[in-house]
């Protein structure tokens, strides 16, 4: 067997099957940022079976909520999620497209109510598009069909 | 009927536009001042309007009070006096304490669904930005039944096809009902392709010339073509131009043809129309009272 990319954590969260290139993207999706003290390890454009290339994203220490999770599959409707306990895989699921999403994506209209200074959040109705997601703002009814520029 | 808050023609579903459409039709004798009635005594209106407009503000107004309630306003100066320092959803907050049903335009898109997620009362979009103006497009529809019919129409939409809101908000409509569709526009302000893609999927729309279905269409939906979407004003003047509606033009239509205009008119409909039995735009403009009646009678009524 391959030696692997990153190495094994004792327990957390596994993000597998990340479009290769978005690993960053989850990071931001699960609001990993500079200053964040959790251990990280990311893996960018491995070789994968099914995927050709794959991202890898592994969170030592923290079992991440569904909720949170499932906003990766906007990004990565293939990404796969181990919960580790003691080295051991105590969980594995599949993310599920979640029906609407709060925060995380930034309205591009720039005159939508959401850019502007009202204590308010953005709100996306999720809609499958083929393979790909399209979202639609809650408030101004903008389409968003390429969601990489505006997750923040 | 649960209608809380009048925020998008989307959230109306088609029986409930043509229930408001035959409410209104009951009210129409009350807007014209031969019947009165007093179902929303004791009710208060508060219009806050932070961009100008007189038509709609106005009309607002004359419904609440043909139907025996009062009227606050808020207009866009002192909108602006108010609105310093203060956010919107802290106007709201206030103002919802005070009457009973808020009519909002703002400037921003989205303004009105987040105004109604802190209203204690229902609020009722009249314009948010590029958004939506969901009662221009029931007095259209109202004009529309009234004056022609909603039934297997054919309807020219003719000009500023691109920015138009009216436009947009009334061609989804419009699909509701099966309308057959036709855009007359000029190549730099056609329908955007993603409203027609949409719409494609439930009705008959296409493209077309002025001249090839004047002789065709029920109605004529003519609005505004900008001179600040066009480089220069001789370019304007050249697509204005050809977008014109006067008697000429009209020598071809049906007889039962009905020309319609959301107002303010510049020059798309020259005046010598006006006279014409063709000419429905004032009855449009007029046709906003019934309607609105409906939809704050629809709103208050507890």
């Amino acid at each position: 067997m391959e030696r692997l990319a990153v190495s094994k954590i004792k327990c957390g969260t596994v993000i597998d099957h990340i479009n290769a290139g978005k690993a960053l993207l989850v990071l931001k999706i699960l609001a990993i940022r500079p200053g964040c003290r959790d251990r990280v390890l990311i893996a960018m454009n491995v070789p994968s079976r099914k995927m050709g290339k794959k991202d890898i994203v592994k969170v030592e220490n923290k079992y991440i909520c569904d909720d949170e999770l499932n906003k990766i599959a906007l990004i990565s409707p293939k990404a796969t999620i181990n919960l580790i306990e003691n080295y051991e895989v105590s969980e594995k699921k599949r993310v599920k497209l979640p029906n609407v999403v709060e925060g995380i994506i930034v309205c591009p209209n720039k005159n939508c109510i959401t850019n502007s200074r009202e204590p308010i959040k953005s709100k996306f109705h999720v809609e499958k598009n083929g393979d790909n997601v399209k979202v639609v703002c809650h408030y101004c009814g903008k389409k968003i069909y390429e969601l990489d520029k505006y997750i923040v | 009927m649960k209608l809380k808050h009048l925020i998008s023609i989307d959230d109306l579903k088609k029986d409930e536009i043509i229930y408001l459409l035959e409410l209104a039709e009951e009210f129409l004798p009350v807007a014209e001042g031969k019947k009165i009635r007093k179902d929303l005594e004791g009710n208060l209106l508060a219009n806050l309007f932070f961009e100008p407009s007189t038509r709609t503000r106005m009309s607002f107004e004359v419904a609440m009070k043909r139907l025996g309630g009062n009227v606050v306003n808020m207009t866009a100066q002192e909108a602006s006096s108010i609105a310093k320092g203060e956010t919107l959803a802290d106007t709201i907050k206030v103002v919802s304490k005070y009457v009973d049903v808020i009519v909002l335009r703002h400037p921003l898109e989205g303004a009105a669904r987040f105004a109604a997620e802190h209203s204690d009362v229902p609020v009722i979009n009249a314009g948010d930005g590029a958004g939506q103006h969901p009662t221009q497009t029931l007095l259209d529809l109202y004009t529309i039944k009234k004056e022609s019919k909603l039934d297997r129409l054919k309807i020219a939409l003719v000009g500023d096809l691109k920015y138009s809101r009216t436009v947009h908000s009334l061609i989804k409509a419009l699909a509701l009902f099966k309308s057959e569709i036709f855009l007359v526009s000029p190549q730099s302000l056609n329908l955007p392709e993603e409203i027609l893609e949409e719409i494609e999927r439930k009705t008959k729309i296409e493209k077309a010339e002025l001249e090839d279905i004047i002789d065709y269409v029920d109605v004529l939906y003519v609005t505004r073509i900008q001179k600040e979407r066009f480089p220069d004003e001789e370019e304007y003047l050249k697509v204005a131009g050809s977008y014109k509606i006067d008697l000429n033009i009209l020598k071809k239509a049906k007889s039962s043809t009905i020309i319609m205009h959301p107002l303010p008119r510049v020059d798309e409909i020259d005046i010598s129309v006006d006279k014409t039995h063709y000419a429905k735009y004032f009855q449009q403009a007029f046709y906003g009272v019934p309607v609105r009646m409906a939809i704050l009678y629809e709103l208050l009524r507890r």
